[in-house]
């Protein structure tokens, strides 16, 4: 009694940590923590329930390798994720669509009959799926107090710790599943804590394998060279060749189907998608995840025959029959926990989505379609959809059990599992070619889907009805009405493939070839076309979405929007409405609506009670005209126009936005240049002032007075000559600047010694050195390479780097060197011409080099000359492909410097 | 005998200015930039100051105000500039100079303007 006890209080005790969590969640929804690709991946693996914790090792067991197949289909369809899945992801958020069946149905013209189809193929095909989670924690549980499995129809499930658990499952998720009226909001604390037991169930199964592999057995290679004498060894490893590999590619493409069209898949992966971007993260991490969880099961297979030659145990409990026969107590008990979390967040999800399902697609349209009834309700249809599924929540989980404890009993884990998903393979047709083939029709759906579940239930529940003994045995054996060809398990007299195969393959084959027939041999409506036509082509259309849904009618603004309060409330009614008409350019005062208002109300409520429930609702407050083929493809057209014109303008307005940045730039350039010439001309006006003012005052000298002395005469006549060629030389380095900055300037180069050069320039000035008491060396490198130059303009820059020395450097004991040499790698000349005068400071030595720069105060002369000479001087130099620079620093002298690279210009 | 200050950075303007002066019986003096004019001012108290504005180290503007304002001095002070511009001539009256006149000057004007500010 005690371990019992002992056992119970550590399952309320997880159930309780999951409670805890899912309410954290709820409460942080917008947290990182809840927000985020890894959640989104986790929660995906609600794909791995009880029947993967445990069936799957017991099929190893039994069958060998054919429970890969299951996690292999879904690795395979990562890949086409991002094609397929973030086709219906995007789909289902601009229609508000929640469920697979709300999917179909709309799809399909909103057909309230096909979305009911869905729904009861997903109730038929999951009900004992879930009880299977069920029976699989009762069995567990049993397997943990080491007593036999309780299957006595008699035994009480007031005494059934399954039964406490159910009643704790109906709880939790009627409060974090089915709280919200808008079934589209996202139920982050749900996720949140699917996702934690997908963390814990991954981790309890590791450490279960890890325990066999290595603690038990030793290693690997140990577990298969022992298993290798067991009998069927080598059928439990290799796929067997007669009709394996049929076997094996066709339960592929089964699993393929099931993890996009399971109901709680389809839940996890679109409904509570966050972002499509996730899909991108969950694409690698989901078939990670898998190919994790599947790591240990061969060993804990092989393990568990090796263990229990003697003793007879279910291989469906190996995983935790093995640390309990070891009497490991702590392992076994996170085994049972890792066994509880696969089974519960299973049971969590479907039963959420199979009451969403049921509300919106069965309840609500017979609820709205019956007029007495919608009468009665109308008042208060949000609290009735509230209520009907947390209703449906207790039935589903309710008759789950009650399936479990009265049918379930003889079925292993896995085949209920696989006939699951080969019911909601059915799908694939309707939902899968319908968002890729426009031709689609409603009837070929409906037709299709009926056609497959016929036969599915002919060959794959019937056999369950045979081994439960609710059927004769003789359906079996002989065939329907001793007809072989109709024998269940070799339908058509197929015999190569294994009963579950048999029944997917032509369950889906009729399926197909119905759908194809009727498809084309129906006619569409109007309706249909246009929901063909956007959904085939959804990422045209999901921007303009109500613009792309034709309806023609009258109806009133506040009619539509007191029946849309009715489930979102008054006040977020009006803020959607408000944000919706402006949106979009609506008339604010207009009473009549836009047909967009119409198409916005409806998705708005179909999030609520589901597209076809919505349609009827709508059609209850507005009068609907008939709608010709050709508005729908009129209409369409539009609102391609609307996305292409759209794009058209932002390319438009892209352009001009970077013709507006260059226009900018060039008017900012053209300022900074016409500010360049404002102060070039009033520098050149300026300078040429002084010496006008010069000519000026001596000629009116001379004039006023005609009896000078002579020398005096002579002194000012020649002062003003002097003037006057100053003049001349500031005039033609402005002529000069101005040729070489347009370019005008023809420069001839021809190959030239700087070393002569240099000569001959030094030789110029010299005279004025030796004046100043300047000392004055040259030191020329011998054999520097000749260079493509002009003659007489290098000779000008080198005059002039000379005479600015001889004005700037030291008054008293000037000192001035002239050098060349030829750089570093003989492959440039270089000229250095360093004076010992002031220097130049830091922030002046880029700026030299611009025309009349004559320092930073206005008012203070820096130089003589006409502040022209270093400009010209630079401009002379790039035009033989060198730089000009200098270094200096303050009471240091300055060092001014050319380069020209030898073989300049080729 | 009065006393002119010539105050340029140009030798050839100082050479017709100091002509001019000596010529119409005054005693000059000259500065060749703000430095050398403001201790030259100190020791001689001038008459008038012939000031050009742009020189090396301290500008003309800065003399003006140093006579005028620091010192308070009576020394008439007649701004001989390039600089034509409204604003450099408001800046120029601004530091207290008696007459602005810019360059290139009438020799007749300048002496005109001189006597008129030293009798």
């Amino acid at each position: 009694m005690e371990v019992k006890w002992f056992v119970i209080l550590f399952s309320f005790l997880y159930l309780g940590l999951l409670f805890a969590i899912a309410y954290w969640a709820e409460k942080n929804s917008q947290s990182r923590w809840v927000n985020n690709p890894y959640i989104y991946a986790l929660s995906l693996a609600v794909y791995c329930t009880a029947w993967t914790y445990y069936g799957s090792v017991g099929r190893a067991a039994d069958e060998g390798l054919d429970f890969l197949t299951t996690y292999i289909g879904p690795i395979l369809m990562a890949p086409l994720m991002w094609v397929v899945l973030r086709k219906i992801i995007r789909i289902c958020k601009v229609r508000r669509i929640t469920t697979i069946a709300d999917f179909i149905s709309t799809r399909y013209g909103k057909e309230p009959f096909l979305g009911g189809l869905v729904t009861m193929v997903c109730v038929m095909g999951v009900l004992p799926y879930i009880s299977i989670q069920i029976k699989a924690i009762s069995v567990s549980f049993s397997t943990l107090m080491g007593t036999e499995i309780i299957n006595d129809r008699e035994f009480s499930f007031f005494n059934d710790t399954a039964f406490y658990i159910t009643l704790f499952l109906v709880v939790f998720t009627i409060l974090f599943g089915a709280r919200k009226v808008d079934a589209n909001q996202k139920n982050t604390g749900l996720i949140a804590a699917i996702a934690f037991e997908s963390v814990f169930k991954l981790m309890a199964f590791l450490v279960t394998g890890f325990y066999v592999t290595f603690g038990i057995f030793d290693g690997f290679s140990d577990v298969f060279n022992q298993a290798s004498s067991l009998p069927g060894y080598s059928d439990l490893v290799t796929i067997s060749d007669e009709n394996g590999y049929q076997n094996w590619a066709w339960l592929n493409l089964l699993s393929m189907m099931a993890i996009l069209l399971l109901p709680r898949q389809f839940h996890v992966a679109v409904k509570e998608n966050r972002n499509e971007g996730h899909l991108r993260k969950a694409m690698w991490l989901f078939p990670l995840y898998l190919l994790l969880i599947n790591i240990f099961v061969i060993p804990i297979a092989l393990g568990g025959n090796l263990l229990f030659q003697e003793e007879i145990v279910d291989p469906d409990t190996y995983v935790l029959a093995i640390p309990v026969s070891k009497d490991n107590a702590f392992l076994a008990m996170l085994t049972y926990l890792g066994g509880l979390s696969a089974a519960t967040s299973m049971i969590i999800v479907s039963t959420t989505a199979l009451a969403v399902m049921l509300s919106n697609s069965v309840f609500m349209p017979a609820i709205v379609r019956n007029k007495r009834l919608a009468a009665t309700f109308t008042e208060n249809l949000s609290t009735i959809l509230v209520r009907s599924r947390q209703t449906v929540i207790v039935l589903v989980l309710l008759f789950s059990y009650l399936y479990f404890k009265y049918i379930s009993g003889q079925f292993s884990l896995v085949s209920m599992g696989l006939i699951s998903f080969a019911a909601v393979a059915q799908f694939a047709p309707a939902a899968l070619l319908g968002i890729y083939w426009k031709g689609a029709t409603r009837h070929g759906a409906m037709a299709g889907i009926i056609a497959g579940f016929v036969i599915w239930f002919y060959t794959l529940i019937v056999p369950a009805m045979v081994s439960s003994n609710i059927l004769n045995q003789s359906i079996l054996t002989d065939g329907l009405f001793g007809i072989s060809l109709l024998k269940p398990q070799e339908f058509l007299g197929l015999k190569s493939l294994n009963y579950i195969n048999n029944g997917f393959f032509w369950s889906l084959f009729f399926n197909l070839i119905t759908f194809f027939i009727v498809s084309v041999f129906s006619v569409r409506s109007t309706k249909e076309t246009n929901q063909a036509e956007v959904f085939v082509d959804i990422f045209k259309y999901s921007t303009v979405y109500e613009s792309s849904i034709v309806w023609k009618g009258t109806a009133y603004v506040e009619d539509i929007k007191s029946l849309i309060s009715a489930f979102l409330g008054k006040e977020r009614t009006e803020r959607a409405f408000g944000k919706f008409i402006a949106s979009n350019n609506l008339d604010t005062q207009s009473a009549e609506a836009d047909f967009r208002v119409v198409n916005y109300a409806e998705t708005l409520l179909s999030g609520a009670v589901g597209s076809a429930s919505a349609h009827a609702l709508i059609s209850t407050v507005v009068k609907e005209d008939h709608i010709d083929i050709s508005d729908v493809f009129k209409i369409l057209q539009e609102s391609q126009q609307v996305i292409s014109d759209n794009k058209e303008l932002k390319q438009k307005s892209k352009e001009l936005e970077i013709a507006g940045k260059q226009l900018q730039k060039a008017n900012k350039e053209l300022k900074r240049l016409d500010k360049l010439k404002d102060e070039f001309i009033s520098t050149v006006t300026h300078e040429m002032r002084t010496p006008v003012t010069s000519i000026r005052a001596f000629s009116e000298i001379l004039s006023d007075n005609p009896a000078l002395n002579p020398k005096e005469r002579l002194n000012f006549l020649q002062t003003i000559i002097s003037e006057t060629k100053r003049m001349e030389r500031l005039i033609n380095q402005v002529l000069d600047l101005e040729k070489m900055e347009s370019g005008k300037l023809k420069m001839e180069l021809t190959p030239v010694q700087l070393n002569d050069i240099v000569n001959d320039a030094v030789n110029t000035v010299a005279q004025i050195a030796k004046d100043k008491g300047i000392n004055l060396s040259v030191h020329l490198l011998p054999k520097l390479p000749a260079v493509k130059g002009n003659r007489d303009r290098l000779m000008q820059v080198v005059i002039n780097l000379v005479s600015n020395a001889i004005k700037f450097c030291d008054m008293k004991k000037g000192a001035i060197v002239v050098a060349t040499d030829n750089g570093n790698g003989n492959d440039m000349v270089k000229l250095t011409v360093k004076d010992n005068g002031c220097g130049i400071p830091l922030e002046s030595q880029k700026l030299i080099f611009e025309a009349f720069y004559q320092g930073k105060d206005q008012n203070l002369k820096k130089s003589e000359g006409s502040g022209l000479g270093l400009t010209i001087c630079k401009k002379i130099i790039e035009r033989h492909n060198g730089k000009i620079w200098v270094e200096s620093s303050e009471n240091n002298g300055s060092v001014f410097t050319f380069s020209i690279p030898v073989g300049n210009l080729q | 005998m009065k006393k002119v200050l010539i105050v340029d950075d140009e030798p050839n303007i100082i050479m017709s200015l100091e002509f001019l002066m000596k010529k119409n019986g005054f005693e000059v003096f000259i500065a060749r930039d703000g430095s050398e004019a403001i201790s030259i001012v100190d020791n001689e108290t001038p008459h008038v100051v012939v000031l050009d504005i742009m020189m090396p180290k301290v500008d003309g503007y800065e003399v003006c105000e140093y006579i005028k304002k620091q010192k308070g001095l009576d020394t008439k002070v007649i701004f001989l500039s390039a600089k034509g511009k409204e604003t450099d001539i408001k800046k120029g009256y601004d530091s207290g100079a008696d007459f602005y006149m810019t360059k290139p000057f009438s020799t007749k004007n300048l002496m005109q303007k001189v006597d008129e500010l030293t009798n």
